[in-house]
C-alpha cells in the first residue's frame, strides 16, 4: 500500500499539470471541454478508506480551482463523484468481488467493466460540474448537451491514459 | 449516548460528505460575487508565477504574428498623427491640460492566462498594485472592450472577461446615443446581448456599439461590437445581438484604463442619492 504513494503523489501533479495548463485551453466547438483530472479519484486503491476518499477529493478539486479562478466547483464535483463511488463498486462488482492485490483499472478486470466503472461516475461528475457552473435551469438541453459531450471526451482520454500505465503495476 | 455515537459512527462517511459539500458550494457562492475576491487575490500570488512561465513560452511561439499587429498598430497612429499636423483646424483643437486635467491613465500589461470557454471567464495580468493597479478599473485591447479588473495582487490582477454571465457594461448605440446594459449569455466567444434599447430608436444591422461612459469604469466612446442582428422582445425594446470586435482567443497585449476622477464622481452620486 505505502509503496504507491510516490506514484499516486507524481500522478496527481501530473493529471493536474495537464488539466490546468493544456485541458484547459481545449475548445472544441464550444461544447466539449474534457476533465481528465478525475482519472486520479477513480483509480485509487479499493481499501481507500471512505473518509480518505473525500478529503483527496476535495484537495483534487480545489487544487484545479486555485488554476481555474473558480473556488468550489470543481471541488464540489469532485468530491461529489468519490461519495458516489463506493455505491458504484459495489453494484458493478464482479461474481467474485474484487481481488485484493488489484486496483481499479482496465488491465485487471477487462475493457468492459472499466469503460461502466468510468463512464458512470465522470457522468456524474460532469453533470454536477455543468451545472452548477451555469447555476440555473434555463439553458436545460444546453447544458445537457455539454455534459454529454465533454463526458463522452473524458471518457476516451482516460481510456487512452489506461494504456500508458506500466506494466509492473502488480506489488 | 452510545447508540448515539455508533449511529454517528455508522453514518460518517454521509455526514462528512454534506460538510465537505457544503464548504465547497459556500465557497463557490461567496466567491460569484463581484466584490469578493479574497481567495483569488491570495492564490493568484501562487498561479500567477506558474502561469507567466508557461504564457512566456506561448508569448514567444506567436512572436511574428504579434509583431504583425504592432506594426499595424504602429501603422495606423502614426497616420493619425500626420493627419493632425496637416489639418487646417489645428490652431482651434481644444488644449488637453494633461497635468491639472488627465482623467484617464492608460498602463499596459500583458495577458498570462486567459479563457473563453467557461460561463464565468477570468484573465490574469502580469501586473498589479505595485504598477499602480486597482479593482474596477477597465481593460481594454487595441481599442475595443476586455473586461474589468476584479482583484488584484502585488504583481498579478485578475480580471472579469467581457465573456463573463456576471459583468454587464454601460453601452451605447453610436450613431443616435440610445443606451443599454450589454451583456454576455454564454453562446459563443464573438456576441453579446444589448437589451433595453426602446423600440423607436432607429437601429440597422451593422451599427457601432459603444460604452457610454456613465459607470464611470469605461471612458465614453469604447469600441465595443457592431450590430448582427436584432429582434423585438416583450413589446417595448429591442434584444440586440452584438458581434464583438475583440478577438478573445488571441488576446495578448492590453491596456488598463484607471480612471482618476472615479472616487469623485461615486462620491458625487452617493451625496445626490443621500439628499433625496
Amino acid at each position: 500500500m505505502i509503496k504507491l504513494l510516490p506514484r499516486y503523489i507524481m500522478s496527481f501533479i501530473l493529471l493536474v499539470f495537464l488539466q490546468v495548463f493544456i485541458l484547459n485551453n481545449i475548445q472544441f466547438s464550444g461544447y466539449i471541454n474534457p476533465y481528465i483530472y478525475v482519472l486520479f479519484i477513480l483509480v485509487l486503491p479499493f481499501e481507500t478508506p471512505k473518509w480518505l476518499l473525500l478529503v483527496i477529493a476535495l484537495i483534487l478539486g480545489l487544487t484545479v480551482d486555485l488554476f481555474s479562478n473558480t473556488p468550489g466547483m470543481h471541488s464540489s464535483a469532485t468530491v461529489f463523484m468519490a461519495f458516489l463511488r463506493p455505491y458504484v463498486l459495489k453494484i458493478i462488482s464482479p461474481r467474485d468481488g474484487y481481488e485484493s492485490e488489484t486496483l481499479p483499472q482496465l488491465k485487471h478486470y477487462g475493457s468492459a467493466w472499466f469503460i461502466r466503472y468510468s463512464a458512470i461516475l465522470i457522468f456524474t461528475h460532469h453533470l454536477f460540474l455543468f451545472y452548477i457552473e451555469v447555476f440555473r435551469f434555463s439553458e436545460f438541453f444546453a447544458t445537457f448537451l455539454r455534459v454529454i459531450l465533454s463526458s463522452v471526451f473524458t471518457i476516451i482520454l482516460v481510456l487512452i491514459s489506461q494504456y500508458f500505465y506500466r506494466k509492473d503495476i502488480r506489488r | 449516548m452510545r447508540s448515539l455515537l455508533n449511529f454517528l459512527l455508522r453514518i460518517h462517511f454521509l455526514l462528512l460528505f454534506i460538510l465537505i459539500e457544503i464548504f465547497s458550494i459556500t465557497l463557490l457562492i461567496n466567491n460569484n460575487n463581484f466584490h469578493k475576491a479574497r481567495f483569488v487575490n491570495y492564490t493568484k500570488q501562487i498561479a500567477g508565477n506558474l502561469y507567466t512561465r508557461t504564457a512566456s513560452l506561448k508569448q514567444y511561439l506567436s512572436l511574428a504574428e504579434e509583431n504583425q499587429r504592432l506594426t499595424k498598430e504602429n501603422n495606423r497612429l502614426l497616420n493619425i498623427i500626420e493627419s493632425t499636423y496637416k489639418s487646417d483646424e489645428i490652431f482651434f483643437r481644444t488644449v488637453k491640460d494633461t497635468i491639472f486635467n488627465q482623467r484617464y491613465q492608460y498602463t499596459p500589461a500583458r495577458i498570462i492566462n486567459n479563457s473563453v470557454n467557461k460561463k464565468h471567464n477570468f484573465i490574469t495580468l502580469n501586473k498589479g498594485s505595485q504598477q499602480g493597479l486597482k479593482p474596477e478599473m477597465a481593460v481594454v485591447s487595441e481599442g475595443s472592450v476586455v473586461g474589468v479588473v476584479k482583484g488584484v495582487s502585488k504583481n498579478y490582477a485578475t480580471v472579469i472577461s467581457l465573456l463573463n454571465l456576471d459583468l454587464r457594461i454601460s453601452s451605447k448605440i453610436k450613431k443616435n446615443g440610445y443606451f443599454g446594459s450589454l451583456m454576455w449569455e454564454g453562446k459563443g466567444y464573438q456576441t453579446a446581448i444589448l437589451n433595453e434599447i426602446p423600440l423607436n430608436a432607429d437601429i440597422q444591422i451593422g451599427d457601432t456599439i459603444i460604452t457610454s461612459g456613465f459607470s464611470s469604469i469605461y471612458p465614453e466612446g469604447i469600441l465595443i461590437g457592431f450590430i448582427e442582428d436584432f429582434t423585438e422582445k416583450g413589446g417595448s425594446f429591442y434584444e440586440i445581438k452584438v458581434k464583438l470586435s475583440t478577438d478573445f482567443k488571441r488576446l495578448d497585449n492590453v491596456n488598463v484604463i484607471g480612471n482618476l476622477l472615479q472616487t469623485e464622481k461615486i462620491e458625487l452620486e452617493k451625496q445626490a442619492e443621500g439628499n433625496d
